[in-house]
């Protein structure tokens, strides 16, 4: 399971700002907060492990969820390559958009 | 002013890039359609093809700073001057990996123009695969590259 087909779902994306929020939750403390049944969040929960965007630590007989921090800042280092990239793009073309209001004035 | 907003949408897998441009849909437009002007803003891509017709194929083919070749190509699906461009984008290498590019310029008063990119994915293994390639090429080889991969987006 990749990372975006793992956010791809609502309830999933609810779960990473639950467990954001809150630094680390078990299962049961993430099931109170939704009406789905804790099987579906268990499922859940392994979607977003395998994506590598939780890690779990069992401490006795409890499963602790945290964040992945590497692999959300790897998505938020994406999105800001991108925001570079096209502003570089479209600082060009508004240089191009100059020259053409030039030209355009001179017929 | 001016700035760059980029937007990943999970939800309907849609990709969008906005900006506002102090230029008329006009100039825009031109910008957009005209291969000698395309060039000009996008660096080292050629244009192969650029049939401007409902139907018509496009193809742009980007030279990366280290030799390699990238090509891409679709098809023009909605064409109103000056406001819209609705086309199919495909990375030849990765054909069959069809997603739908909007253009969309609309005139926001004072001679300006918001200009929308909107990138709409088949699924969300098509999304995470454009991404994934974008943070690979990013790292391995500076921007250059990575902009050869996410021009046509």
């Amino acid at each position: 399971m990749d990372t975006f087909q793992a956010l791809s779902d609502p309830n999933r994306r609810r779960i990473i700002e639950l467990i954001a929020t809150k630094g680390q939750l078990t299962a049961s403390d993430i099931s109170e907060n939704f009406k789905i049944s804790s099987s579906a969040i268990s499922q859940h929960l392994k979607v977003l492990r395998e994506a590598k965007l939780i890690d779990m630590e069992k401490r006795a007989q409890q499963r602790i969820y945290t964040i992945n921090t590497a692999s959300i800042h790897e998505i938020e280092e994406w999105a800001r390559k991108m925001v570079k990239t096209w502003d570089e793009r479209f600082k060009k073309l508004d240089k191009l958009l100059e020259d053409l209001k030039k030209k355009g004035g001179k017929k | 002013m001016n700035d760059t907003q980029f937007e990943v949408d999970r939800d309907n897998l849609e990709v969008r890039i906005t900006r506002v441009f102090n230029a008329t849909p006009d100039k825009l437009w031109a910008a957009y359609t005209k291969p000698e002007l395309i060039v000009k803003w996008w660096d080292n891509t050629e244009v192969d093809k650029n049939d401007l017709k409902v139907g018509g194929a496009w193809r742009y083919v980007s030279h990366g700073g280290d030799g390699s070749v990238h090509a891409f190509r679709g098809e023009f699906k909605e064409i109103e001057e000056p406001k819209k461009i609705v086309r199919t984008f495909e990375y030849e290498p990765m054909a069959g990996h069809v997603m739908t590019e909007t253009l969309n310029l609309e005139p926001v008063g004072d001679g300006k123009t918001k200009v929308t990119t909107i990138s709409k994915f088949d699924n969300a293994q098509d999304l995470e695969g454009m991404v994934s390639m974008g943070m690979k090429e990013g790292s391995s080889a500076g921007l250059d590259r990575l902009a050869t991969v996410v021009e046509n987006i």
